[in-house]
């Protein structure tokens, strides 16, 4: 019994050997893909863990935490939901994370390895880093003066500074709050199933993802082309332009939309002052499709993958045009050509900038819990869409437009206004409501340069079909915009 | 420190050379409780960010518990093996440790206190057993009385409604106990018993058919006859780990017992016979089989983690070092958290390196359990240590195995960790035994003669063991013979 028994004790201690090895296998070698396991909550337990880092306007928090006394202990708060949301975007235990909530996720949730100041010491603690914060380029002022200027209307603001590219307001109307959609339980989904049912799509951020027709706010860019080719040699040179323009392989004539105006030959200064359709449809067929489409794509369209860091939607001018008519619908803002507000703003903008484009940057500066910077976001040049003589002479069109034309009720006293309205055709055979848009910049005078450029779009459905007008229902709002940021 | 011991009682000549160890063991438990007491308060200290108030409360009955027991110890079984009972403080005391951890993710549903009372009733029986149990070659008396006991308990919760898709419970108002805990024991006493009188017949005796040595039918029958009965009980009852255990006490004591080999590769054969069937059509069990097989089975069916899945994320999210008590997600892991799967708390908690040193724990009480069996000389008490030992082992194997996806989950209780109290109370008892057998293995002098009832195989051997010999004096109802097959160790035994 000896030998068996002892035989039997190195067995058991065989077994107990194989349960070492086992837990070997699997807290050592295959911890990674186990901990990594998308099935395996305790990432966002611990993402979850501790109070989310802040996202700051102008320096103050617009975001806050706090307790859950669940699994997931930390709760997104927000101090001005509906305000910044389309800014913050969201960051729910059970929705995930979107825009900046979502992009700087990492660096919110303390998980960004730049956060941690002794990461070897942090890797072999496990300890927790606090969440970082993330500053944002938007003016408070600016913001808000969007948001009241949108009110109950469908519509998106989008506000930049034009010499750095800094976003100065993102607003997209109706927003929604997204206090009510950061925790779990019956009450978040509910909310988000009201928000996702809602036909009017609160939750869309209208100023980077969606985009219209620019309508006549295009003409800016059909503009530039023409005098950035050497079409025209100035704004005040009369064109080569008959009304009603019928291009060659249509038989279907441009006309403007009101028969008063005098768009036969009518110089570019005056073509954009009333905003002929006529004219620009022919210059853009006069300039040709491939320098239409050089010049929209030195503006930023066809960009794909765009980020600021926040994805922005491709806005679309097309690159394969063949047809005059075509070609004449695109010019003047229809058709296929499709902006989103932010991508007009960036229009408004690189002119006002006397050429230069810079990138537009919602971000200005990632920061430790105790203050300390981790990353700042420099400025960044896209192009130069047009030279700055021909900047000149767009501004110069552009401030008429505001003085004399159709953009008067964006007029500022004592700053110069430049500005482009736009009625979007919406529908098959114009059917849908209008699009009503405004394009400018302002400055405080003649010799400064311009603080703020915007765009805005109004898709108001309940408006009566007569007002809507780029000058009447966008023009406010973007005034407003541009006076908050000279007065800050 | 023998000095002082030696105090205690009246020193007998031999004791000088054979220390009794008993400081050491006061050391050692002490060093226990102070552990879990370190357990709870870090517990404390990681979830509120204070050590418990009631930590010297906690502490203090603990080491009262553990006091009582070694006082025992000390009292009747002054030679016993000094690891054993500190051993089994320290798993019972982190066993606490981690159900009040466990507790409090868990609010509303505590079982600590529970367990505390377990853990009292199981001390209270320990100390029993110890001071009751005169001399352990009595239970060899008591067999069959014992076998079919354990039958009767067994059957009665078949009758009874299922718990969790096992009937093995059986329950009396908020009280609820596995008979079947108990039965390990009572089988490991039956199968020693028969074993230490019937082994010769078994090894040497017997039929060859083919290249098969077959024993004995009237040999083999009556073990066979208790094993398939129980064995039968348990399918019924669709307790898988049991039957497990049972069956591979069953190899291994008829191995040790007999040496033959042979015996290993029936066992493996019936094991397999038992379980493929099993695990191919019964549905309870053919679940585990398949998660056994692909543990992420369900979420990629998009049903979520299964426990098991859970049980893995807990070990891998402890690593090696372990997260620290408190601060781990094994609640993930949601139903029987604190029974079936408490190792992988401790897995996440106290990582590789915490797990290393609980496996080295069970692995020193059987080795210990299997020394003893080593220095004991009468063959049924040589056969009860390593039984016991081997159920521990085997016990420790199946549900750490089956937690870490090393083998089907069985759903049994790893020993003095998991919450329950047949479970508790049964391994108390079992070390209880084997103190005694540790102490039988170590007095210096031979064990009291004992007056054996002729069992009914072998009447006229247990009257030759009383007193034909004088030298096989102190052997149980034995067939007179030291050693087994083998043939080692035939010293002689001294006269008392």
């Amino acid at each position: 019994m000896s030998r068996t028994g002892r035989r039997a004790g190195l067995f058991c201690l065989a077994l107990v050997l194989l349960l070492l090895l086992n837990c070997t296998r699997l807290q050592v070698f295959q911890a990674k893909s186990l901990n990594d396991d998308a099935a395996n909550q305790r990432s966002v337990i611990a993402r979850y863990s501790q109070p989310r880092g802040n996202i700051l306007v102008a320096g103050r928090t617009v975001t806050g935490s706090k307790q859950t006394g669940g699994i997931y202990a930390y709760q997104r708060t927000y101090t001005d939901g509906p305000l910044y949301a389309p800014v913050t975007g969201f960051s729910s235990q059970t929705y995930g994370n979107t825009l900046v909530e979502g992009v700087e996720n990492d660096v919110l949730t303390g998980q960004d390895s730049r956060l941690s100041t002794r990461p070897l010491w942090d890797e072999i603690s496990r300890a927790s880093v606090p969440g970082g914060n993330v500053f944002t380029t938007i003016n408070s002022k600016a913001q808000q003066a969007a948001f009241q200027g949108l009110g109950s209307k469908r519509g998106a603001v989008a506000a930049l500074d034009p010499a750095t590219g800094r976003i100065l307001a993102l607003a997209s109307t109706p927003s929604y709050d997204p206090n009510g959609i950061t925790g779990t339980g019956p009450a978040t989904t509910a909310d988000w199933t009201r928000l996702n049912a809602d036909s009017t799509q609160p939750m869309l951020n209208r100023a980077l993802r969606q985009t219209y027709p620019p309508g006549s706010t295009f003409k800016v860019v059909t503009l530039a082309a023409a005098l950035q080719t050497g079409l025209y040699s100035g704004i005040d040179v009369p064109t080569d332009s008959p009304n009603p323009y019928t291009p060659k392989d249509t038989d279907h004539a441009l006309t403007n939309e009101s028969a008063s105006d005098a768009c036969l030959n009518a110089t570019l200064e005056y073509a954009l002052q009333v905003s002929c359709n006529t004219v620009f449809g022919k210059v853009g067929v006069d300039v040709g499709a491939k320098n239409m489409v050089k010049t929209a794509e030195a503006f930023g369209f066809n960009q794909t993958g765009q980020t600021v860091p926040v994805g922005v939607v491709k806005s679309n001018f097309d690159a394969d045009l063949t047809s005059e008519a075509f070609l004449a619908l695109s010019s003047i803002g229809q058709y296929d050509t499709a902006a989103t507000p932010l991508e007009m703003a960036e229009v408004a903008a690189a002119v006002a900038d006397n050429g230069v484009l810079m990138q537009p940057r919602l971000l200005d500066k990632v920061t430790r819990s105790d203050g300390s910077t981790v990353q700042t976001f420099g400025d960044k040049q896209f192009g130069r869409p047009v030279s700055a003589d021909v900047a000149a002479e767009i501004q110069q069109a552009m401030v008429n437009v505001v003085e004399n034309g159709t953009g008067t009720n964006a007029q500022i006293s004592g700053a110069i206004v430049g500005g482009k309205t736009g009625t979007a055709q919406n529908g098959v055979g114009n059917s849908g409501t209008p699009y009503a848009w405004f394009i400018s910049y302002a400055k405080p005078s003649a010799s400064a340069a311009s603080p703020v450029a915007v765009a805005v779009v109004i898709e108001d459905s309940n408006a009566n079909r007569a007002d809507i007008s780029g000058g009447g229902l966008a023009a406010p709002i973007a005034k407003a915009v541009m006076q908050a940021v000279l007065n800050s | 420190m023998a000095a002082t011991a030696a105090q205690a009682t009246p020193p007998a000549p031999e004791a000088a050379k054979a220390p009794r160890r008993r400081w050491v063991e006061l050391v050692l438990v002490v060093v226990a409780v102070a552990i879990a007491a370190y357990g709870y308060a870090d517990v404390g200290y990681n979830l509120d960010g204070k050590v418990p108030a009631d930590t010297l409360r906690y502490g203090l009955s603990l080491g009262a518990l553990a006091l009582i027991a070694h006082l025992c110890v000390r009292l009747r079984a002054a030679y016993a093996d000094p690891l054993l009972l500190p051993i089994a403080v320290l798993l019972n005391g982190l066993g606490l440790v981690v159900i009040y951890r466990l507790d409090r993710a868990t609010p509303g549903n505590s079982s600590a206190p529970s367990q505390l009372i377990w853990s009292t009733i199981g001390v209270l029986l320990f100390s029993a057993v110890v001071l009751l149990l005169r001399d352990y070659r009595i239970l060899q008396r008591y067999a069959y009385v014992l076998a079919f006991a354990t039958l009767l308990l067994m059957i009665v919760p078949i009758f009874l409604p299922s718990v969790y898709g096992a009937k093995i419970w059986i329950k009396i108002g908020p009280l609820s106990f596995q008979p079947g805990e108990l039965a390990k024991i009572a089988l490991a006493i039956f199968f020693a018993a028969y074993l230490a009188v019937h082994r010769d017949a078994l090894a040497l005796t017997g039929r060859k058919v083919w290249k098969l040595e077959l024993p004995r039918g009237r040999n083999l029958g009556p073990i066979v006859v208790i094993w398939l009965a129980s064995a039968a009980i348990l399918f019924l009852e669709q307790d898988l780990g049991t039957l497990l255990i049972f069956f591979g006490l069953f190899v291994i004591m008829l191995y040790v017992a007999t040496g033959r080999t042979g015996w290993i590769a029936v066992g493996l054969l019936m094991v397999g016979l038992a379980v493929v069937p099993v695990a191919l059509w019964e549905p309870h069990v053919h679940v585990r089989f398949v998660d056994w097989l692909d543990p992420m089975r369900t979420i990629h069916q998009g049903k979520g983690p299964s426990q098991l899945a859970q049980s893995l994320f807990s070990f891998a999210a402890g690593g090696m070092l372990g997260t620290g008590l408190g601060l781990g997600h094994s609640y993930l892991i949601g139903f029987a958290m604190k029974s079936d799967w408490i190792l992988a708390t401790f897995g996440e908690e106290l990582g590789l390196v915490g797990l290393a040193a609980l496996f080295l724990l069970y692995a020193i009480l059987v080795v210990r359990g299997y020394r003893t069996g080593r220095l004991l000389r009468d063959p049924f008490g040589r056969l009860l240590a390593i039984g016991l030992a081997t159920l521990l082992a085997l016990q420790v194997f199946v549900v750490a195995g089956g937690v870490t996806d090393l083998i089907p989950l069985t759903g049994m209780t790893m020993p003095f960790l998991a919450q329950g109290g047949s479970s508790l109370v049964t391994n108390w008892i079992l070390i209880a035994l084997l103190v005694k057998l540790s102490d039988a293995a170590r007095r210096p002098e031979p064990p009291v003669p004992l007056i054996v009832a002729p069992t009914p195989d072998s009447p006229g051997r247990a009257v030759r063991a009383e007193g034909a010999d004088p030298a096989q004096r102190g052997h149980s109802a034995g067939d007179g013979r030291d050693e087994g097959p083998d043939g080692e160790e035939t010293q002689a035994v001294p006269q008392p």
